[in-house]
């Protein structure tokens, strides 16, 4: 499962000819140097800008779609599955249906939407258009669904509002779920390449992930593969970072349900 | 006013902001990546230093299809840069565009930019202008096939490292000998399309598609079926067979056979030789297309690939004299021959090839000069001026996958190629009605 | 009688007992809803209104052609091809990437020592970009220095994609696959830790082994988060492994890896035939969408929350 990422690895320790010509199973010695180029240096060779800033826009843009998206689909969830209302069906089905279009299709429209929203190169605009998801929400249904009526019937009988229900009972409940989806939605956001593509206008702008594929497509010019392997390992040490962090959620009886 | 001007100098000195005051910002959207993109940005801080009037701000959007879907995205949302640089198979989409596209020669002419079309390379200009002659685009980065072979290799195998071969039938025969060596396979080629078919056909002089492969019209029926094509495709096929050609897939995926040596020759754009060059540690040798010299008319002169820049409409109309001006300035002679000897395209320009001539630089570079020695071959006929056809990338797709259909024996050549032919032109005839 | 058509075919479940009111839901499902509709019913009632016209890529004029599009795609004896591929393509890979899913999930529930590695190093492939595994796919199969490629050489094995159907059909599938497993293991996992201790310990007093318990309790109890993931791995397989087909196989060899989503992005993005392609993507999401409507209605009775 791991191979990929070590091939990877093993590319960002040898030179370019040896990345051309056949790389072997293990390490070479350019570990140093190439990391060493690439962080230092900078890969301004390769036109592109410092590895910093670039970092940072991922960060803030993986964090914002993270937390929105968790939040909005929390409540929508609870809304479609503890309340009984006259269109709770459909609504249900148009956040759905948001997965059943691709991206590529409906990208053209949405930059439209978001140019006449005077959201172009802001980080607004590159976060808000993908918290629209459905499946964080889906999740969140299907995880409400497993939890006992009983709960609810004592909440009511309790005289508990749902926004109490929510925040002290069901949220803590799903815990392991929303971290899980906390990666998921993380490095989601972390690997956006084409719609920052299409509405940054400006180097400052710029994602990780923008700046590894500006490497490595050249069309005339051969790509520096060893440096474009050592950025891409550096551009995962983050959303791995964001998997240990959440680890500690994933603690088996985290909490004990009694039937 | 002059307080105002005086809080802005300071201001935006603070800010250090590249757009400073009064100057016009002129956005330049182009699918450059790596080092190449490094050189357009030295030639876009050049001419920012050389006047004080415009900026021009380099953005790179990239890859050929991605830069071209953004600027659509961009004009139909009213916002679209200046400058847009667009490969060539895009060419007739943009030229239909007319209502979007602001054509150059125009452009220069409003704005008073001295501009003579007959400066430029025949090869190149006559890719991007109208039927009068009137360029529509402005070359920014060409290339042609040439055909590479590994030196080293060449010796090993017996054959003169300095007598690179000339027709197929000295490719077969010298393929012959490097595997009698142990070498696995002859040669290999890059963008199959582009290289065996249209420039195959160029090169012999026979047409890509009807109407000057589509310069003088919309209504263009392609002719790629024609029996020289038809023979080379069965000749792939067989060569294949005992790797004497070897596929190495679309696009440049082939490369590693030649890196490797797994290859002892490829067919590659000219703009490949530097990277060919610094990354290989056997001696390369370049030299020209092989053709069939039992065909009437080969060699012809091979046709360009690369992009050229478009000038978007719907800006503010002081803002284009920059983009006039910058034009002018990259087709400067010092500045359009330092590019071509940096970057390994063709000089756009007659004067910045007799320039590169007298320094010297095609003597201390052997093999630069095949690529416009191949160009200038023979006067164009309409058969090797260039190709303008309309949904091309579709068809170039269409066109790999029958040669890859072919390859594996599930058509014949002839089925194969019949099969680009009726299903390429049913394309164009799209195109043609939507644009009509 | 939208409240007809909502109960007869798209009625789905809740919770039986439930809050009164409507303000509250009201509220909840705003910022979802909002969202929803500005960014993405809008832009998609767009793309589906290109469907019906024949327009030029920089919208400057358009046609309107009511169902030909449609007509066109219909009548192209490739599609119906691309279209069985992508069925059996997408259900292969969800098959796979959920058994081994669980599989993985499963003992790393169960070894509790090493999981915290092993669960680490299981979500990295879904950390890497879609474009870079792409890159480095061909870093391990390309046919002259792939390093899995030499390989099966050694075996006498010859890989080669570019020539050989087969071949780019495995190579796509291993690739779309390898990004989901990861997806469902996560999944799985948080759906095994919320399964409670105390019932698979009664299960075991009461002398059921370790595969009775697993069948019995285990797997019924992950139902939902099964379902869950059969839905969201196959819109995946149909509508986002583009990115994986164009950096590994790019559709080839002939049209033997051009699945729906590849097409549609050739279509639209690369030939910018826009009507075509919208209509390609209304075929498909209709596709989808009935797929999901089907496992609604026919798995989801039977799942006991």
């Amino acid at each position: 499962m791991v191979l990929p990422v070590y091939i990877a690895f093993v590319s960002s320790t040898f030179d370019l000819s040896r990345n051309l010509t056949g790389l072997p199973l293990w390490p070479g010695p350019y570990l140093f140097d190439n990391y060493k180029q690439v962080i230092f240096d900078g890969v301004s060779s390769q036109g592109l800008p410092p590895i910093g800033p670039m970092i940072f826009n991922s960060f803030i843009v993986a964090l914002s779609i993270t937390l929105g998206k968790i939040s909005i689909s929390l409540l929508s969830a609870f809304s479609i599955t503890y309340f009984n209302f006259k269109f709770r069906s459909v609504a249900f089905w148009i956040i759905f249906a948001t997965l059943m279009l691709p991206v590529e299709v409906r990208i053209l429209p949405t930059y439209e939407v978001v140019a006449s929203l005077n959201l172009l190169n802001t980080y607004t605009g590159l976060s808000l258009p993908l918290i629209a998801s459905a499946t964080a929400t889906f999740l969140f249904r299907q995880l409400f669904m497993t939890i006992p009526d009983e709960l609810t019937e004592a909440a009511k009988i309790d005289g508990a509002n749902p926004i109490h229900f929510l925040y002290y009972i069901l949220i803590p409940m799903s815990r392991t779920n929303i971290a899980a989806l906390f990666v998921i939605t993380f490095i989601y956001g972390w690997n956006q390449y084409l719609w920052p593509l299409l509405i940054t206008k400006d180097v400052s702008f710029y994602t990780i992930i923008m700046g590894i594929q500006r490497m490595a497509r050249a069309s005339d010019f051969q790509p520096q593969w060893h440096l474009v392997m050592s950025t891409v390992i550096l551009a995962l040490i983050p959303p791995v970072m964001v998997v240990i962090v959440m680890q500690k959620q994933f603690v088996k009886g985290l909490f004990e349900v009694e039937k | 006013m002059k307080h105002y001007a005086k809080y802005m100098l300071f201001a935006s000195a603070l800010t250090m902001s590249s757009s400073a005051y009064a100057q016009i910002n002129i956005v330049f959207w182009h699918a450059m990546a790596g080092e190449m993109g490094n050189k357009v940005d030295k030639i876009a801080n050049d001419f920012n230093a050389s006047q004080k009037e415009f900026h021009i701000q380099t953005v790179y959007k990239g890859t050929y299809t991605e830069v071209m879907t953004s600027a659509i995205a961009a004009y139909r949302a009213k916002q679209p840069p200046h400058i847009v640089q667009v490969f060539e198979v895009g060419t007739a989409t943009m030229m239909a565009a007319k209502g979007a596209i602001y054509p150059v020669h125009e452009l220069m002419k409003d704005q008073k930019v001295p501009f003579d079309s007959k400066d430029y390379l025949p090869a190149v200009a006559s890719y991007f202008s109208d039927t009068k002659g009137n360029m529509i685009s402005f070359p920014f980065n060409a290339s042609t096939p040439v055909l590479y072979y590994n030196k080293d290799l060449f010796s090993k195998a017996g054959l003169d490292p300095n007598s690179p071969p000339k027709t197929f039938k000295d490719m077969e025969s010298y393929s012959k000998k490097l595997q009698a060596v142990g070498i696995p396979c002859g040669f290999t080629t890059e963008w199959p399309s582009f290289m065996q078919f249209e420039n195959f056909s160029a090169y012999h002089n026979q047409p890509i598609s009807t109407k000057e492969n589509g310069l003088d019209g919309l209504d263009a029926e392609l002719k790629l079926n024609g029996p020289l094509q038809v023979k080379h495709l069965q000749n792939l096929v067989n060569w294949q067979k005992e790797k004497i050609f070897d596929y190495g897939g679309r696009g440049d995926s082939s490369k590693p056979k030649f890196f490797s040596g797994e290859c002892g020759m490829t067919i590659s754009s000219a703009g490949a030789r530097l990277g060919i060059i610094t990354n290989m540690k056997a001696e390369v040798g370049i030299s020209l297309l092989p053709y069939y010299d039992d065909a009437k008319g080969a060699p012809q002169n091979s046709i360009i690939g690369g992009a050229s820049l478009w000038v978007m409409k719907g800006l503010k109309s002081e803002e284009y004299k920059g983009a006039a001006l910058f034009f002018d300035y990259f087709a400067k002679p010092d500045v359009q021959s330092w590019w071509h000897q940096q970057t390994g395209y063709v000089p756009i320009t007659n004067a910045a090839y007799e320039l590169t001539r007298k320094q010297g630089f095609y003597e201390k570079n052997p093999g630069t000069d095949v690529a416009i020695k191949q160009l200038n071959l023979n006067p164009p006929t309409e058969n090797s001026k260039g190709l303008r056809l309309g949904n091309f990338v579709q068809i170039r797709a269409i066109v790999d996958e029958e040669l890859e259909n072919a390859l594996q024996g599930k058509k014949t050549p002839k089925e194969a190629l019949d099969s680009v032919v009726t299903r390429g032109n049913e394309l164009l005839r799209a195109f043609q009605k939507s644009n009509s | 009688m939208l409240g007809g058509i909502s109960k007869g075919l798209i009625e789905m479940r809740g919770k039986r007992v439930t809050f009164g009111g409507v303000i509250f839901p009201i509220v909840f499902l705003a910022p979802q809803l909002i969202v929803t509709l500005v960014f993405f019913v809008w832009p998609a009632l767009q793309s589906l209104r290109t469907s019906l016209f024949e327009q030029d890529p920089f919208g400057l004029s358009e046609k309107f052609i009511g169902f030909e599009n449609f007509i066109k795609i219909f009548n192209d004896a490739e599609y119906l091809e691309v279209v069985l591929l992508t069925i059996s393509f997408s259900v292969t890979t969800t098959t796979i990437t959920m058994s081994l899913a669980l599989l993985f999930a499963v003992l790393a529930d169960r070894l509790v020592n090493i999981s915290t590695i092993y669960k680490s190093l299981l979500i990295w492939p879904y950390a890497v970009a879609p474009a870079i595994a792409g890159v480095l796919w061909w870093f391990l199969f390309n046919p002259t220095i792939g390093i899995l490629a030499r390989f099966l050489s050694i075996f006498g094995f010859n890989w080669n994609h570019f020539l050989n159907s087969n071949h780019a059909l495995i190579l796509i599938i291993i690739a779309s696959s390898w990004k989901q497993i990861s997806y469902n293991f996560l999944f799985y996992l948080a759906g095994l830790q919320s399964i409670p201790k105390s019932l698979l310990e009664a299960a075991s007093i009461d002398g059921a082994d370790g595969f009775t318990r697993f069948k019995k309790i285990t797997f019924p109890l992950l139902m939902p988060t099964t379902f869950f993931l059969i839905i969201t791995n196959l819109v995946y397989a149909f509508c986002d492994t583009f990115a994986v087909v164009h950096a590994t196989s790019a559709g080839g060899p002939g049209n033997s890896t051009t699945t729906m989503i590849y097409k549609i992005y050739r279509d639209g993005f690369e030939a910018l035939d826009l009507g075509l392609s919208s209509a390609q993507s209304v075929i498909l999401m209709f596709l989808v969408g009935a797929l999901t409507l089907i496992q609604f209605r026919y798995i989801e009775r039977n799942i006991h929350y």
